[in-house]
């Protein structure tokens, strides 16, 4: 009786985990529109509605458990915000100059558009939910799919910034990986002196510590000074971000560790951990050349 | 009816933790990481269920995971299949009686699965290197498995409470009520 249930253990142990192998296997070596991602994205649409609803009803919920944090951190904000405010004003006057100059030059030599943004339209989506492990996986579930327009590759904004690109589009939810999972590389242009140019990837381990890397080893690049998307564009690819979207405000800029490692730290304008709305930009006009993809 | 109760409540429980755990605690920041109490359920379950009840739940709340967040099937659910098992086994082994059992047990349950992702994720071509700061960050999040590893027996306790075969601690306590000798009072063989 004993033995039988043993057996009758261990099949079972073995019987769970080659399944798992097997799905493993499986699921790797498949692309996007095979039979396990499709039932992968059935299952996503039917409980998008839930996860949804649960979302909302859960709200105060981590509205209270944001509140403790967001205390702490208030005054120091506060103090931090009160500096950069006065610093902002000094250059309003200067950038409302420049403004007018760069608008009166436009017009001279025939551009049209001063921000890649107006190439879009934009779909409002609620952060519905999100992986547990944002350490390697840094990603967020929204409540806009395929019914809203959502196209895989979309990027996405909030809080004025940039958050991330469209890596899963379902019928009515989707998934954003974000500018700090590990998967994510974003070509940007640092608006110091020269608008230098390098590549945005995530501190690995602190997720929220982004780093501008392959910058050359002389750029003049300063605490506080503004990071945005490149949006490059080449015959065959275009980045998936449009230029000049903001991105964060460079936080480190150690003369020894650019000309080390030609790299600065830069901390996200878009509060990316408690986000409840993002914008989709969909519908670009631009895309008739293949979009660069850097995985889902 | 009774034999059909454990199984429904665990599919009930297993549903719920995961449609929680993504709409709601994964949203929720502690020094910079996000809590998962995936691994401390399905290990209270094995504690509480035994190895095969602790497995087949592991199993089955790990492909659900895998499928809800559109992660790559199979690896969530491997893991919890260990840990649900491992912790099965102990209680069947060693029948652990201590109250603060569980708080180890949720320890190592935390630690398995953050670093079995990890190592997981790393053979399925995440280019991440290992670094103190990543070193930090798993350590913080088993310091907070730990510390929610009680509540949330108590909580998985309190669901399948009447619906367990067989509480190793009732066992033991029906066997010195209805008649049966303590092992103190038990004579010995050799006597």
């Amino acid at each position: 009786m004993y033995d039988k249930q043993v057996r009758r253990r261990r099949a079972v142990l073995a019987l769970l985990v080659v399944v798992s192998l097997i799905l493993l296997t499986a699921y790797f070596g498949e692309s996007a529109g095979s039979p396990l991602h499709s039932v992968q994205r059935g299952v996503v649409t039917v409980l998008s509605p839930i996860q949804e609803g649960a979302s909302r009803a859960l709200k105060p919920v981590r509205d209270l458990f944001g509140w403790f944090g967001d205390t702490a951190r208030a005054k120091k904000e506060r103090d931090q915000l009160k500096a950069q405010r006065d610093r902002l004003l000094d250059q309003v006057v200067g950038l409302k100059v420049a403004l007018q100059d760069n608008a009166e030059l436009r017009r001279q030599v025939g551009l049209q558009g001063s921000n890649g943004l107006d190439a879009y339209d934009k779909r409002a989506a609620r952060v519905i939910g999100r992986p547990p492990n944002n350490l390697l996986l840094d990603r967020l579930q929204v409540d806009a799919g395929s019914n809203a327009g959502v196209r895989v590759g979309d990027p996405v904004i909030a809080d004025g910034g940039l958050v991330g690109h469209v890596s899963f589009v379902a019928r009515s939810s989707s998934f954003v990986t974000l500018i700090t999972d590990p998967s994510s590389s974003v070509s940007v242009k640092v608006l110091s002196g020269v608008g230098d140019t390098g590549l945005l990837k995530p501190s690995v381990g602190d997720p929220l510590d982004l780093l501008v890397q392959l910058l050359p080893r002389d750029a003049r690049i300063a605490v506080d000074d503004v990071v945005v998307s490149g949006g490059f564009r080449t015959s065959r690819l275009e980045s998936l971000y449009p230029p000049n979207v903001p991105i964060g405000r460079v936080t480190s800029a150690d003369p020894e560790e650019l000309a080390s490692d030609q790299q600065v730290h830069v901390a996200p304008i878009a509060d990316l951990r408690h986000l409840d709305f993002v914008q989709i930009l969909v519908g670009s006009s631009g895309t008739s050349g293949e979009r660069a993809q850097v995985g889902p | 009816m009774t034999d059909y109760q454990l199984p429904l409540r665990l599919t009930a429980l297993g549903f719920f933790t995961v449609v929680v755990q993504t709409a709601a605690i994964s949203q929720i920041t502690v020094f910079g990481v996000s809590v998962d109490l995936s691994p401390l359920v399905v290990a209270s379950v094995g504690l509480l269920a035994g190895s095969l009840p602790g497995a087949v739940f592991g199993f089955a709340v790990g492909l659900f995971a895998d499928v809800a967040l559109v992660q790559t099937l199979g690896v969530t659910s491997l893991l919890f299949i260990a840990i649900g098992y491992w912790a099965g086994r102990l209680r069947e082994l060693r029948d652990p009686a201590h109250a603060l059992m569980p708080l180890a047990v949720g320890a190592a349950a935390t630690a398995f699965a953050t670093v079995g992702f990890a190592l997981m994720q790393f053979l399925l071509g995440v280019r991440a290197p290992v670094s103190w700061l990543l070193l930090r960050q798993v350590v913080v999040t088993i310091l907070i498995g730990m510390l929610l590893a009680l509540p949330i027996y108590a909580l998985v306790r309190r669901v399948v409470q009447g619906s367990l075969p067989d509480d190793p601690r009732r066992r033991r306590r029906r066997a010195y009520t209805t008649g049966g000798l303590s092992p103190l009072q038990r004579p010995s063989a050799g006597r």
